[in-house]
C-alpha cells in the first residue's frame, strides 16, 4: 500500500508527442513575446480575456483542485486523511497550479511588471484580482511544501520530513483555506463586469458557485486520474475504489446543491425567462445543467449498479459540466456589445495545448521517479 | 477515536463553513460601501448629440493634443479614419442611422451623432478592477488616468469598463492601455501660449456640442437645455462653460428628457444629451449602484482585515492537528 516510484522507460510514443507539442508552444510563445498578441492570438478589446485566462487559469486551476477537493471530502467523509489517493492528487495540483501561475506570464501584456501585483506599494485592495494573485501564489508554495515529503523520501532529506511532519497540520489547513478563497474569487472577478455578463451567469452568488464547481472539478479529476493512471501504468484500481465509492455520495449531494442554488438564484433574480429566450446562451445553460444532473442520477439512483466504469463516467460528466460552466461564465455569457466576437486562433490554442502537455509530461516523469502512486509497480500479469 | 474524528469533522466543517457561508451571504451592511461621491472640483464634458454635426474636428484635435498616430481604414490610407476607439484612438464620433435617415435627431428614418470617449465615472469600474493602481481617479478633478509604468497589461480594466473605453495595443511587444485623460497635461500646463488650454475636443468643437467645464455647471446647463421648449430660439455656449467662446444660436431640439451620466453606475463626469434614446447610441441602461461598489462590498465583507480567513485558518489548523494526533496515538498503540 505504501507509495512507490513505478519506474519504467521515459522515452515512449506518448512522451515524444508531448515533447513535440511543448516545442510547438514554445515557438508560438516566442512569437507572442517578440511581436505582440496579434501575431498569435485572437483576443481583442471586446474579448480581452481569451482561452489563456478562461482555460489556462480559470479552468486550469480548477482542474488542479484535486488536492483541495480530496482534503475537503476526505474530512467530511470522516476518513483517514493519509489515503493513497492523496499523493497523486497532490502531484496533479502541484503541476496544475504551478503551470497555471506561470502561464499567466503569457497573458500579461506588460509581463516585466508582473511583480507589482505581489507588492503592497502597488496593490489595489479593491481589486478581486489582487486577492486571486496573492492566494494562488501562496497556494503554489503550500502545495510544494505539502508535496515535499515525496521529494524528501526520494532524496533522503530527514530534516525536511521532520519539519513538514511537525507543521503539516498548518499546511493542510492552508491547503483547504487558500483554494476556498481564490477559487471563489475567480467567480467574484466577474461581478465588476456588471451587465456585461448575461443574467444566466451574473449573480452575487458567483463566488459560491465557482467554489462548488472547483470541488466538482477537483474530485472528478482525482477519479479520472485514478482510472486513467491505473490503465496507463497497468496497475489495479482496487486500492482506490472504496474511497471513491464513499466520496462519490458526498459529491452527488454537492452537485444537487449546485443545481438547486443555481436555479433558485436565477428564479429569485427574475431571470427565469432567460433560460429559454437567449438562443445559444440558453442552450449552453441547458447543456451545463444536463451534465450536472447526469452524475447525480448515476451516483444516487438505486437502480444503477455502481462499478469503476460508472464512477468514471460520472466523473467525466461532472468535469465537463464544471468546465463548461466556467467557459460560459467567462466567454459565452460575456457580451460587450455588437460587433465583437472571439474564437481562439490556432497558435493561441497550441500554446494552451503545450502547457497541458507540459503538465502531463511532468506527471509521467514524476510518478516514474518519485513515490507517488500506491501499490507495487506494474501488474505482473501483463 | 471515533469521537476525535467526529470532533475533527465538526471543527473542519466549522472552519470551511465559516468561509463558505460568508461567500454565500450577501455583503453585510457594515462592510458594504456606497457609491463614491463626486470629487469637489470635478471637471468633465457635456456632449449634446443634437448639436453635433459629425465634422470630427474633435477626433482630429484629440490625436494632435495627445500625440496619437493616425489609423487607416480605407485602402488608399490617405487620412485618419478610425472606426472605433482603439490603441491608437481616444475619441471617436459615431453615427446612428435608421431607414431613410431623413431627419437629424429622430429615431425613425432619422440619424444622429454621438461621441465615444472616457466618461470619467465618479466610481469607475476600471479603477476598482485594476490590481496595481495603474488606473487612478484624481481626488480633486476626478480625472481618471493611466500609468503605464505600473500597469501589468492584464486588461481587466478593458473588460470591466461598462462603456468599452480603455483599449489595449495588441500589435506591439510593449503594449499599453490607451484612454482619454481629459487632456490633463494641457490643463496642468502653465504655458500661456500653449495650443490646447483645456480638453482639445471641446476647444475645437464649432457648435458647442462638446463643452468643457466643472461638472456642476455642466449639469445645470444640461438641465437648462432640457427645459427649453422644442423649436424655441436658444443659445449654446461653446468651448468651456466658465469663459465660453461666442455662443452658437439654434432652435431648441426635442430632447429625450434625460441626462445620461447623471445617475448611471453612480454618475459620470461626461454628461450626454440626445434626441434619440441613448440605447440606440450605444449607451446602455445601467443601474444607479456602481459595479465597483458592488464588487468591493463583497470583497470587503469577505476579506476585510483578513479576519474571516484567519478565523477559518485557526479552526482548520486546530481540527487537523487534533486528528493528526489521534492518528499517531492509534498507530502507536
Ligand atoms: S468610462 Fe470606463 S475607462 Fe472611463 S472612467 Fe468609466 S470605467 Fe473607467
Ligand atoms: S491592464 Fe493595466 S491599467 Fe488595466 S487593469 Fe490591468 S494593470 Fe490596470
Amino acid at each position: 500500500m505504501k507509495a512507490q516510484p513505478i519506474g519504467g522507460r521515459l522515452v515512449s510514443p506518448v512522451t515524444l508527442v508531448l515533447t513535440v507539442l511543448i516545442l510547438l508552444a514554445a515557438f508560438f510563445g516566442a512569437q507572442r513575446f517578440l511581436f505582440g498578441f496579434n501575431s498569435v492570438a485572437n483576443i481583442n478589446d471586446g474579448f480581452p480575456w481569451g482561452i489563456w485566462i478562461a482555460w489556462d487559469v480559470v479552468i486550469g486551476t480548477g482542474l488542479a483542485c484535486g488536492g483541495f477537493a480530496l482534503a475537503l471530502l476526505v474530512y467530511i467523509a470522516n476518513q483517514n486523511q493519509y489515503h493513497p489517493l492523496m499523493r497523486p492528487a497532490l502531484l496533479a495540483s502541484v503541476f496544475g497550479y504551478t503551470l497555471g501561475g506561470i502561464s499567466v506570464i503569457f497573458d500579461l501584456g506588460r509581463y516585466w511588471n508582473f511583480w507589482h501585483i505581489l507588492f503592497p506599494t502597488y496593490q489595489q485592495y479593491g481589486s478581486v484580482m489582487v486577492e486571486v494573485a496573492l492566494c494562488v501564489t501562496a497556494y503554489i508554495i503550500v502545495l510544494w511544501i505539502e508535496f515535499s515529503p515525496v521529494l524528501a523520501e526520494k532524496f533522503g532529506w530527514p530534516g525536511v520530513k521532520k519539519f513538514t511532519g511537525k507543521w503539516m497540520f498548518l499546511f493542510i489547513a492552508l491547503g483547504v483555506l487558500l483554494p476556498t478563497m481564490h477559487q471563489s474569487s475567480l467567480g467574484s472577478l466577474l461581478i465588476v463586469y456588471g451587465q456585461q455578463i448575461h443574467p444566466l451567469w451574473q449573480t452575487m452568488l458567483l463566488p459560491l458557485l465557482f467554489l462548488l464547481s472547483a470541488v466538482a472539478m477537483g474530485y472528478a479529476v482525482v477519479v479520472f486520474e485514478a482510472c486513467v493512471s491505473t490503465a496507463g501504468f497497468k496497475r489495479k484500481i482496487d486500492h482506490e475504489l472504496p474511497l471513491i465509492a464513499s466520496l462519490s455520495k458526498i459529491m452527488a449531494w454537492l452537485l444537487v446543491a449546485f443545481i438547486v442554488i443555481r436555479l433558485g438564484d436565477i428564479v429569485a433574480r427574475g431571470a427565469f425567462a432567460a433560460m429559454f429566450t437567449s438562443g445559444v446562451k440558453s442552450f449552453m445553460f441547458w447543456v451545463e445543467m444536463t451534465l450536472y444532473a447526469l452524475p447525480v442520477a448515476m451516483l444516487l439512483s438505486p437502480s444503477v449498479k455502481r462499478d469503476a466504469k460508472i464512477y468514471f463516467l460520472a466523473a467525466c460528466s461532472m468535469l465537463l459540466a464544471a468546465v463548461l460552466y466556467r467557459i460560459d461564465a467567462y466567454l459565452v455569457g460575456y457580451e460587450t456589445g455588437p460587433g465583437w466576437n472571439y474564437f481562439p486562433a490556432v497558435p493561441e490554442i497550441m500554446i494552451t495545448i503545450g502547457i497541458v502537455a507540459f503538465e502531463i509530461l511532468g506527471y509521467i516523469v514524476f510518478v516514474r521517479f518519485f513515490p507517488v502512486l500506491p501499490g507495487h509497480g506494474p501488474d505482473k500479469a501483463h | 477515536m471515533t469521537l476525535d474524528r467526529r470532533n475533527f469533522m465538526k471543527a473542519a466543517l466549522g472552519g470551511t463553513a465559516a468561509a463558505t457561508v460568508a461567500v454565500a451571504l450577501p455583503p453585510n451592511k457594515a462592510q458594504a460601501r456606497d457609491n463614491k461621491s463626486m470629487p469637489p472640483k470635478a471637471v468633465g464634458l457635456l456632449f449634446d448629440s443634437t448639436l453635433c454635426i459629425g465634422c470630427k474636428a474633435c477626433v482630429n484635435s484629440c490625436k494632435d493634443a495627445n500625440g496619437m498616430p493616425a489609423e487607416f481604414s480605407t485602402p488608399d490610407k490617405l487620412w485618419d479614419t478610425p472606426l472605433d476607439l482603439s490603441g491608437k484612438t481616444l475619441n471617436v464620433i459615431k453615427s446612428y442611422a435608421e431607414g431613410t435617415s431623413d431627419v437629424k435627431d429622430r429615431e425613425g428614418n432619422g440619424y444622429a451623432f454621438v461621441k465615444k470617449s472616457c466618461l470619467h465615472c465618479v466610481d469607475p469600474s476600471c479603477v476598482s478592477a485594476c490590481p496595481v493602481t495603474a488606473m487612478t481617479k484624481d481626488p480633486e478633478s476626478g480625472i481618471v488616468s493611466y500609468d503605464a509604468d505600473k500597469c501589468i497589461g492584464c486588461r481587466y480594466c478593458v473588460a470591466a469598463c461598462p462603456f468599452g473605453v480603455p483599449r489595449f495595443q495588441y500589435d506591439t511587444a510593449t503594449p499599453r492601455i490607451q484612454k482619454c485623460q481629459l487632456c490633463k497635461q494641457h490643463l496642468a500646463s502653465t504655458d500661456a501660449e500653449r495650443k490646447y488650454k483645456f480638453a482639445a475636443c471641446a476647444q475645437v468643437c464649432p457648435t458647442g456640442a462638446t463643452l468643457f467645464g466643472p461638472v456642476e455647471l455642466l449639469k445645470a446647463e444640461a438641465q437648462r437645455r432640457l427645459e427649453l421648449e422644442a423649436g424655441s430660439a436658444a443659445v449654446y455656449p461653446r468651448g468651456q462653460i466658465e469663459t465660453p467662446f461666442p455662443a452658437h444660436e439654434k432652435p431648441a431640439p426635442d430632447y429625450k428628457k434625460r441626462i445620461y451620466g447623471d445617475k448611471e453606475i453612480g454618475g459620470t463626469q461626461m454628461l450626454l444629451l440626445a434626441g434619440v434614446s441613448f440605447g440606440k447610441l450605444g449607451y446602455p441602461d445601467l443601474p444607479e449602484q456602481s459595479y465597483a461598489a458592488k464588487s468591493e462590498s463583497l470583497q470587503h465583507s469577505l476579506y476585510g482585515g483578513m479576519i474571516l480567513p484567519l478565523v477559518a485558518l485557526a479552526g482548520l489548523a486546530f481540527a487537523i492537528k487534533r486528528t493528526a494526533g489521534a492518528h499517531k496515538n492509534e498507530e502507536g498503540e
